[in-house]
C-alpha cells in the first residue's frame, strides 16, 4: 500500500423521497493532500458532507477512516474521528472574542469549573503561528475582517487536533488578496499532514491549489483527476456535461431614453461607521443591462436597499422616468413600474408560510382586479396565480395552495421572477436572481431578462458571478468599496481585466458613468 | 415530480387536515388536564366519601366538569349556565385578542392590562359620570387600544419586546384603575358602587336575553356581540387585504417591507385592536353589574392570561375561541362547587389552573403528532422508493 488513505468514503449512496442525491459515490482522502470537490449546486456536494458528519445515514456504502471501517452517527462521532469543516456561512458567536469561539465547547477548565484561558491563549498562539494565521485572540468577533473570522473557524479545527478539514466554498466570502493569503494557509496545512477536502465550483481556484479533484454531477460520481493533468476546460465539461460553454444568446437591441439616474447616492452601513455606498452615480436606459459586478460585500445589498427604498440615503437623488423618487415609500415606487428580484429570496422576496398563489400576487393584492372594498377577490387571485404558473412553469405538489415553504429553491425564484416581470416593469432590478440554482433554471431566469430588456425595459443586473456579468450584460459597471470603480464593455473586456477590477487593482479616474 | 404531483392531488387522508388535528390535540389536553388534576386531587386527599362510597378526588373531579349540571332543578341549571356565559363573554374577548395579535406574530401577554384599564374606562364612564353604556364600552374599547398601542409602538420604533413591555404595562394599568376607580367606591367596602343601583343607564341591555335564561339577571348585549367579534375577527383575518398585509407582517416583517407594507404601522395598529378587543371584554363583564372593581387587588385579574390558554386551546383559530373559551370558564365557573370541606377553599381556582395550563400545550402537541406522522411518511416513501429504483 503506497497510499494510506485519511477518510474513505466508498460506493455511498442516499436517496431522498423523489431523488438520488447520492448515487454511488466514492471519494478518497489521501493524507496531507488537498483535495477539491467540484460539481453544480444540487450535485450532491452538501449530501455527501452531510454523511460524512453523520446528520445523513447513507443507504448504502462505507466509511473507512485510516483504513479502518467506522459509522457516523451524529456530528459528535465525526468530530471524535478527528473531522472539522469550515462552513460556508461562519458558525461564530459574534459578541464573543475571538479566543472564546475557539474554545468553546472544549474550554480548558481547573477542578472547580473556572476557566483556564492562559493555557488556551498559548496554545492558540501557537497554532496560529505555526500555520500562518494571524489572528487577534482577544478581538470581538463583529469588529473582524470576514477573513479573519474564517482564520478563527480554521484555528477552531486546529485546537481540537482535527486531522481532516473540511471547507465548503471557503472563498464565496473573500478579496483577492484573501483568496491568496487561504491558499497558502491550506498548503501550510497539508504540508504539516492534514488532509484537506475543498469544496468548491471556481476551477481556477481548483488548478491552483488541489492535488487531486472528484467531480459530481447530479448525484453521480463523474471522475478523480490528478489536477497536474488535466484542463480547466476538462473539468467544467466534466462538471455540466457538456463541452460547450453556456452562452446567453443576445440579439443588439437599440437603446431607449433614460430610466433611471441616479446621482451621487450615498447609503450608510450597517455594520461599520463608513458608508457602504459612497458617491454613487449611474443611468439606465431602456432596452439595456447594465450589470453592477463586484465581490460580494463591496456595497451592491445596500446600493439596491436606498434604490429600492428599504433603506434611507444619506445623500444624493434618485430620477425614475422622469420623477424623483428620492423619499418615495416602497409602495410607490414599485407601482410606478420598479420590479425587484431581491438577493434574498427568503427574507425578502416571499412569505414563506403563505400559499403559492398568496405570494405570487404580493406586489399586486391592492390592486382593483384582486381587492375590492377591502375584501381578497380569491377567484381572480387563483386565476391570475394559475396563469403565471403554467405560463412560467412553475412546478409544485398542489398548483396555487401549496405552501410556498414546501417548494424548490429554483421553482421558489421563478415564482418571484414570474411576478415581478409579469407586473410590466420599466425597470427591472435584478439582484443574483441565479444564485443557488441549477443550470436549467438559470438558463430560464437569464433568457427572462433578456426578454425583459428586448421588450425596451431597463434592466439593472447586480451579480458575483463572472460569467453572468460577461454573459448577459450591455455595459458592466465595477463596484469596489462602495464606489464604482470602472465601467466596462462586456465585448471588449475579458475576465482577467474584470477581476483585476473588482479585486481594486485598477480603477477609472473619471466618476461621471 | 409528474407522479408526485399526481399523488398529491388525491383529497388529503381525515387525520392530515389542519383542523382535524387541531381539534384532536384541543381534546387530548383536556383530557390530559382532567387527569392530572384528577392526581393532584388524589395526592392531597386520597381517602373515600362514606355516604358515597366514591373517592373525594372523583367527587371534586366531577363537580368542575359538571359545572351547573350539578343542579338538579331545570331552573338553576339554566340560571348557572347563564352566569358561566356572562363571563365566557369577556374570557372570548381575551382570547380573540391574544389570538389576534398571535397571527400578526406578536405575543400579547398584554390582554390582563388592556383588559383591566378597559375595566376602568369603562366603570369610571358609567360610575363617575353616567353615561349611557355604548359610550362606556366604547371607552373601554379605546382605553384598551392606547395601552395595547403604547406596547406596539415601542416594538415598532424602539425593538423593545412586547413581552416585557405588556407585562410593565399590565401593572402599571392595575394600580393606575385601582387609584381612579377609588373615586367611584363603595365607602362601605373596597368594592366600586353596584352599578344597576347608581348608572341605571350604563347597564348592557339584555336584549331580551333574561326572559332565555329566566332568574338571571346578568345575561345581556354582551354574549351575542362577543360571538360577532369572534366571526368579526375571522372574516378580517382570512377575507381581507387587511389581514392579508397584518399576516404577512407577523410571517415575514422584511417581505412585507419589501413589498410596500408599512409593517411599522402594522405592528401599531395590531396591538392596538388587539387592545380594544380585551377593553371591550373588560367592558362586557363589569357593565353587566356581575362583578365590581375591588380598588385594593393587587394581582392583575386572570381573565386576560386565560385568554392566552383559550386561544391557544380553541387552536388560533377565533371560531374555535369560541368553544374554547367556553370550556375554559366552564371548568372555572365548576371549581366553584368543589367540596370545600374536604379541600381548602383555594382548590379550585388551583384545579382550574393546572386544567388551563395543561391547555396551553395544544400547539406543542400538535406540531410532535405531525412530527411523528411526516416522519413515518418519509419512512415509507423512503422505503418504496427504494424499491423502485433497486
Amino acid at each position: 500500500m503506497e497510499n494510506r488513505y485519511a477518510i474513505e468514503m466508498l460506493n455511498i449512496t442516499k436517496r431522498f423521497p423523489g431523488i438520488v442525491a447520492n448515487d454511488n459515490i466514492t471519494l478518497q482522502l489521501r493524507k496531507g493532500e488537498i483535495h477539491a470537490l467540484l460539481g453544480e449546486n444540487g450535485a450532491g456536494k452538501s449530501t455527501l458532507m452531510s454523511v460524512l458528519f453523520g446528520l445523513y445515514q447513507p443507504e448504502e456504502g462505507i466509511i473507512k477512516k485510516d483504513g479502518k471501517e467506522v459509522t457516523i452517527k451524529d456530528p459528535n462521532d465525526a468530530n471524535a474521528l478527528g473531522i472539522g469543516m469550515v462552513h460556508q456561512h461562519f458558525k461564530l458567536v459574534e459578541c464573543f472574542s475571538v479566543l472564546d469561539n475557539i474554545i468553546m465547547g472544549v474550554e480548558p477548565t481547573s477542578k472547580l469549573g473556572f476557566l483556564k484561558k492562559k493555557e488556551a491563549r498559548e496554545k492558540v498562539l501557537q497554532l496560529s503561528e505555526r500555520y500562518g494565521l494571524q489572528v487577534d485572540p482577544d478581538a470581538i468577533v463583529e469588529d473582524i475582517t470576514v477573513g479573519m473570522q474564517q482564520r478563527t473557524e480554521i484555528l477552531k479545527m486546529l485546537y481540537r487536533d482535527n486531522e481532516i478539514l473540511i471547507f465548503d466554498e471557503p472563498t464565496a466570502v473573500l478579496t483577492p488578496q484573501e483568496i491568496d493569503d487561504l491558499m497558502q494557509i491550506m498548503r501550510n496545512l497539508a504540508a504539516e499532514g492534514k488532509s484537506i477536502l475543498f469544496i468548491s465550483h471556481k476551477l481556477k481556484e481548483i488548478m491552483a491549489v488541489s492535488d487531486r479533484c472528484t467531480v459530481l454531477r447530479k448525484g453521480k460520481c463523474i471522475g478523480t483527476v490528478e489536477t497536474k493533468d488535466t484542463t480547466e476546460a476538462e473539468l467544467s465539461s466534466m462538471m455540466v456535461g457538456r463541452n460547450v460553454e453556456f452562452h446567453v444568446h443576445k440579439e443588439d437591441c437599440p437603446v431607449g431614453d433614460v430610466i433611471l439616474d441616479i446621482e451621487h447616492m450615498t447609503v450608510a452601513s450597517k455594520v461599520h461607521k463608513n458608508n457602504a455606498v459612497r458617491d454613487v452615480s449611474l443611468k439606465v436606459r431602456g432596452g439595456e443591462i447594465v450589470c453592477i459586478a463586484g465581490i460580494d460585500g463591496n456595497g451592491q445589498t445596500e446600493f439596491v436597499y436606498g434604490l429600492t427604498g428599504l433603506e434611507p440615503l444619506v445623500s444624493g437623488k434618485i430620477t425614475f422616468d422622469g420623477k424623483d423618487i428620492t423619499r418615495m415609500p416602497i409602495r410607490a415606487r414599485n407601482a410606478m413600474g420598479m420590479s425587484h428580484i431581491p438577493e434574498d429570496r427568503h427574507k425578502h422576496g416571499l412569505v414563506l408560510d403563505y400559499s403559492l398563489e398568496d405570494n405570487i400576487v404580493l406586489q399586486r393584492y391592492w390592486e382593483p382586479e384582486f381587492t375590492h372594498s377591502g375584501f381578497l377577490r380569491r377567484k381572480n387571485i387563483r386565476s391570475y396565480a394559475e396563469r403565471l404558473i403554467d405560463q412560467y412553469d412553475i412546478r409544485s405538489s398542489q398548483g396555487p395552495l401549496t405552501n410556498t415553504r414546501s417548494m424548490s429553491g429554483g421553482n421558489q425564484q421563478k415564482a418571484i421572477v414570474a411576478r415581478e416581470i409579469d407586473k410590466e416593469p420599466k425597470l427591472l432590478i435584478a439582484v443574483q436572481p441565479t444564485r443557488g440554482l441549477d443550470v436549467g433554471a438559470i438558463e430560464y431566469i437569464h433568457k427572462q431578462i433578456v426578454a425583459q430588456r428586448n421588450a425596451g425595459k431597463a434592466v439593472l443586473l447586480v451579480s458575483l458571478e463572472m460569467d453572468e456579468v460577461l454573459d448577459v450584460s450591455d455595459r458592466i459597471l465595477v463596484m469596489y468599496e462602495g464606489e464604482i470603480v470602472g465601467e466596462l464593455d462586456p465585448k471588449k473586456t475579458t475576465a482577467e481585466e474584470l477581476g483585476l477590477y473588482m479585486a481594486g487593482a485598477k480603477r477609472d479616474s473619471r466618476k461621471e458613468l | 415530480m409528474g407522479m408526485d404531483a399526481t399523488k398529491k392531488k388525491n383529497r388529503t387522508p381525515f387525520f392530515a387536515q389542519p383542523a382535524v388535528q387541531t381539534l384532536l390535540a384541543s381534546l387530548f389536553c383536556v383530557l390530559f388536564g382532567l387527569v392530572l388534576g384528577f392526581i393532584v386531587l388524589l395526592i392531597i386527599q386520597p381517602g373515600t366519601n362514606p355516604e358515597t362510597g366514591d373517592l373525594y378526588a372523583w367527587e371534586a373531579i366531577l363537580a368542575i366538569v359538571k359545572n351547573f349540571f350539578k343542579f338538579s332543578n331545570h331552573a338553576s341549571r339554566v340560571k348557572n349556565f347563564g352566569n358561566t356565559l356572562v363571563k365566557t363573554a369577556p374570557l372570548l374577548m381575551c382570547s380573540l385578542s391574544v389570538l389576534f395579535a398571535y397571527k400578526v406574530g406578536l405575543f400579547n401577554i398584554g390582554a390582563a392590562g388592556q383588559y383591566v384599564v378597559g375595566a376602568g374606562a369603562s366603570l369610571y364612564l358609567a360610575l363617575g359620570l353616567q353615561l349611557p353604556w355604548y359610550v362606556c364600552l366604547l371607552a373601554a374599547a379605546v382605553a384598551g387600544a392606547v395601552w395595547g398601542a403604547i406596547s406596539g409602538v415601542l416594538k415598532a420604533y424602539r425593538h423593545v419586546n412586547e413581552v416585557i413591555s405588556c407585562i410593565m404595562l399590565n401593572w402599571i394599568g392595575l394600580y393606575a384603575v385601582n387609584s381612579l376607580l377609588a373615586l367611584v367606591k363603595d365607602p362601605a367596602s373596597p368594592y366600586t358602587l353596584k352599578i344597576k343601583e347608581n348608572a341605571a343607564s350604563s347597564v348592557l341591555p339584555s336584549l331580551g336575553l333574561t326572559k332565555l335564561f329566566p332568574g338571571n339577571k346578568y345575561v345581556s348585549l354582551a354574549i351575542p356581540l362577543a360571538i360577532l367579534f369572534a366571526v368579526l375577527v375571522w372574516v378580517v383575518l382570512s377575507k381581507t387585504k387587511f389581514g392579508y398585509e397584518l399576516k404577512a407582517t407577523g410571517l415575514n416583517k422584511n417581505a412585507a417591507k419589501y413589498c410596500g407594507m408599512r409593517e411599522k404601522r402594522n405592528i401599531i395598529l395590531t396591538m392596538a385592536i388587539a387592545g380594544a378587543l380585551a377593553g371591550i371584554g373588560a367592558g362586557m363583564l363589569y357593565l353587566t353589574g356581575y362583578e365590581e372593581w375591588s380598588c385594593t387587588q393587587a394581582s392583575v385579574p386572570n381573565m386576560g392570561f386565560n385568554g392566552i390558554a383559550a386561544a391557544f386551546l380553541g387552536g388560533l383559530h377565533p371560531i374555535g375561541s369560541i368553544f374554547s373559551a367556553f370550556f375554559i370558564q366552564h371548568i372555572t365557573s365548576g371549581g366553584a362547587y368543589v367540596d370545600k370541606t374536604m379541600y381548602c377553599s383555594q382548590i379550585s381556582d388551583f384545579i382550574s389552573a393546572v386544567i388551563i395550563y395543561s391547555c396551553g400545550f395544544v400547539l406543542f402537541i400538535k406540531q410532535n403528532a405531525q412530527r411523528i406522522r411526516n416522519r413515518r411518511i418519509e419512512r415509507s416513501l423512503q422505503l418504496t422508493k427504494g424499491g423502485e429504483t433497486a
